[in-house]
C-alpha cells in the first residue's frame, strides 16, 4: 500500500474531553491519508475509544475540531462509521440484511439494499453466508460480516475500535492476514484501535502511541517494514525492535508496575 | 465413538424421560382423584370424579356452542384492544421519559386493585352488555403486555443504539429496524400471559351477569348444584387458554423464524 501524503482524509486536531471531574483526553491530534493503516495504540482506559467517539460524532469534544477531506465534522454524526470487539450484528436479521443496514438508512427499499451488498460477499469470504443468522457463523466471520457492513457504510474511512479483541489468538492472526489481504483491493483508509502491540506493528502504516489518561500522544512511530506482509515478519529483528520500542514508550513513568 | 453414541443415547433417554414426568405426574394425581370419589371418601356431589367430568365434557360440549363464541368474542375484543393500547402507551412512555416516569408508577399500582372487586362497579356503569366484559378483559391483559413491551424497549444494546446513530440513522429509522423487532421477544411472552387471562377476564365479567357466555352458564349450573358441568366447563376454560396460549406461540414462530433456530443453536451448545 502507497500512501498518499498528499490527500489528508481525517485530521484530528487538539481535541479535549473531561467527563465530570475525570480529564479522558488532553490533547490528541492525528492524521489519517488516503489508503493508509493508521494504529492508535494505548493501554485499556486510556481514552482511546472516546477518541473515535468524537470522530464518529457520538460525543463532542470540549476543545479542538475533526476535519473529514477539510470539512468540519465535529460533533456531526452520519459520516463514517465504526466497527466494535462487538460484532453488533441484529441476530434477527439475515447476514445479507444485516449488511445492508446502511442502505436502508440511505432511505433504500430491502431488496434495493440486498442487491448492492450481494457482490461484495465474495471480497470479504463471507460468500454462502448471505441467508445465514449471526448466531450461526464463528466469531471470526461474524466479524467479517461486521467489517462488511461498516465498509457499507463509509468506504474511503473506517475505525475499527479493538475488532478482533473478542477473537482467539489463532483466530485473531488469521483475521488479521485477512485483513491486509482484502485491503489490498479496496480503496480505503482505517483508524485502528489497539493495546496489542505486535497486532499494530503487524498491520500499521504508522502508530500513534497514546499515554495512560489524560490521553496525549507520546510519539507517532512511522512502520517501514516492507509490504505485503507474511506472518513470520514478528520474529525479524526489525519487528522486534519496533516492539521494543513501544513497549519501552508504554512502560514510561510506571516503573513500579513494571516486573522484573 | 461407541461410548460417545451410548451417551448420546443415553442422554436422549432421559431426556425423554424428563419429558414424560410431568404428564405421568398429573396422571397419577388424576388416578388418585377417581379412586377417592370411587371409593366414597368423599361424595360426588361434592366432587364429581376425573372421568365423569370428561363425560360430561362431551355431552354439553354441543350445547354450549352460544356461550364459548359469546366468551371468545369477548376475549378477543378485550384483548385485541389491549394490545393496541399497550403498544401505543410502551411507545410512547418509551419515547417520552417524563411520561414513563409519570405513569409507570401508577400501572403498577393499579393492577393491586382487585378486578373482582372492580367489576360489579362496571356492571352498574355499563349494564349487562358486552362492554362490561370487554374492560375487564383489556384491564387484566393490558398490563403484562405494557410492561414487556416496555422492558424489551429498554433492553435494546446501547453499543448498536450508538452504532446506528454513528451512521446517521433517525429516531423513527433506529425504532423501526432496532428498538421495535428487539422487543419482540419479550413482546411475545406479554402476549402469550394476555391470552391466557384474556378467557380468565371474559368469565369473571360474565359471572357478574349477563345474557351469555361461559362464565353465565357457571353461575346457572352452581346454582343447580350441578358441580359434574361446572368441572367440564372449567376444563374447557383450560383447553380454550392453553390453546390461545399455543397459538400465540405459533404466530411467534412464523413472525420470528430466527428465534426458534437461535434457541435450538444455544440448546445445543
Amino acid at each position: 500500500m502507497n500512501t498518499c501524503r498528499d490527500n489528508l482524509k481525517l485530521s484530528v486536531k487538539n481535541i479535549k474531553k473531561t467527563f465530570g471531574d475525570t480529564a479522558v483526553i488532553e490533547d490528541v491530534s492525528l492524521e489519517l491519508y488516503e489508503i493508509e493503516f493508521v494504529s492508535l495504540l494505548g493501554l485499556s482506559g486510556s481514552g482511546k475509544s472516546t477518541v473515535f467517539n468524537i470522530i464518529s460524532g457520538l460525543v463532542m469534544p470540549d476543545a479542538g475540531e475533526v476535519f473529514i477531506e477539510g470539512k468540519n465534522y465535529t460533533g456531526k454524526t452520519g459520516r463514517v462509521s465504526y466497527m466494535y470487539q462487538k460484532d453488533l450484528l441484529m441476530p434477527w436479521k439475515k447476514i445479507i440484511d444485516n449488511v445492508a443496514i446502511p442502505f436502508l438508512l440511505k432511505g433504500q427499499g430491502k431488496k434495493q439494499a440486498r442487491e448492492k451488498v450481494k457482490d461484495y460477499f465474495k471480497v470479504f469470504g463471507l460468500e454462502g453466508f448471505e441467508e445465514k443468522y449471526p448466531f450461526q457463523l464463528s466469531g471470526g466471520m461474524r466479524q467479517r460480516a461486521a467489517l462488511l457492513r461498516t465498509y457499507m457504510f463509509s468506504r474511503d474511512i473506517m475505525l475499527l475500535d479493538e475488532p478482533f479483541g473478542g477473537l482467539d489468538a489463532i483466530t485473531r492472526s488469521k483475521m488479521h492476514c485477512w485483513l491486509l489481504g482484502i485491503l489490498e483491493n479496496l480503496k480505503t483508509s482505517i483508524l485502528f484501535i489497539t493495546h496489542d502491540i505486535e497486532e499494530a506493528v503487524f498491520l500499521s502504516d504508522r502508530i500513534y502511541v497514546l499515554s495512560n489518561r489524560p490521553a496525549r500522544i507520546k510519539e507517532e512511530i512511522i512502520i517501514d517494514l516492507p509490504k505485503p506482509r507474511e506472518r513470520k515478519i514478528v520474529t525479524t529483528e526489525n519487528f522486534n525492535r519496533i516492539k521494543r520500542h513501544i513497549l519501552s514508550l508504554l512502560d514510561e513513568g510506571e516503573e513500579e508496575n513494571g516486573c522484573i | 465413538m461407541k461410548r460417545l453414541e451410548s451417551t448420546e443415547t443415553r442422554k436422549k433417554v432421559s431426556q425423554a424421560a424428563t419429558k414424560g414426568v410431568p404428564s405421568l405426574f398429573l396422571f397419577i394425581l388424576l388416578i388418585t382423584w377417581q379412586v377417592v370419589v370411587d371409593q366414597g371418601i368423599v361424595q360426588k356431589y361434592i366432587l364429581p370424579s376425573p372421568l365423569d367430568t370428561i363425560v360430561t365434557f362431551v355431552q354439553i360440549l354441543p350445547g354450549l356452542k352460544s356461550h364459548i363464541i359469546i366468551t371468545l368474542k369477548e376475549a378477543f375484543t378485550g384483548f385485541f384492544i389491549a394490545i393496541c393500547f399497550a403498544v401505543i402507551l410502551a411507545v410512547l412512555m418509551d419515547s417520552i421519559k417524563l411520561l414513563k416516569k409519570a405513569v409507570y408508577p401508577l400501572l403498577v399500582v393499579s393492577q393491586t386493585v382487585p378486578i373482582i372487586a372492580l367489576a360489579p362497579l362496571f356492571v352498574i356503569w355499563f349494564g349487562f352488555g358486552l362492554l362490561p366484559k370487554v374492560i375487564v378483559v383489556i384491564l387484566v391483559c393490558f398490563f403484562p403486555i405494557v410492561i414487556s413491551l416496555l422492558d424489551g424497549l429498554n433492553s435494546v444494546d446501547v453499543d448498536m443504539l450508538n452504532m446506528l446513530k454513528s451512521m446517521g440513522a433517525n429516531r423513527l429509522q433506529t425504532f423501526r429496524i432496532l428498538k421495535f423487532p428487539a422487543s419482540m421477544v419479550n413482546f411475545f411472552s406479554g402476549l402469550r400471559i394476555a391470552a391466557t387471562y384474556s378467557i380468565m377476564g371474559a368469565v369473571i365479567g360474565e359471572w357478574l351477569g349477563g345474557e351469555g357466555g361461559l362464565g353465565v352458564y357457571m353461575l346457572r349450573v352452581k346454582h343447580s348444584f350441578a358441580l359434574d358441568k361446572m368441572f367440564a366447563v372449567i376444563l374447557l376454560i383450560v383447553i380454550m387458554s392453553m390453546l390461545l396460549f399455543k397459538g400465540i406461540s405459533l404466530i411467534q414462530d412464523l413472525l420470528m423464524p430466527w428465534h426458534k433456530l437461535l434457541n435450538k443453536n444455544i440448546g445445543r451448545q
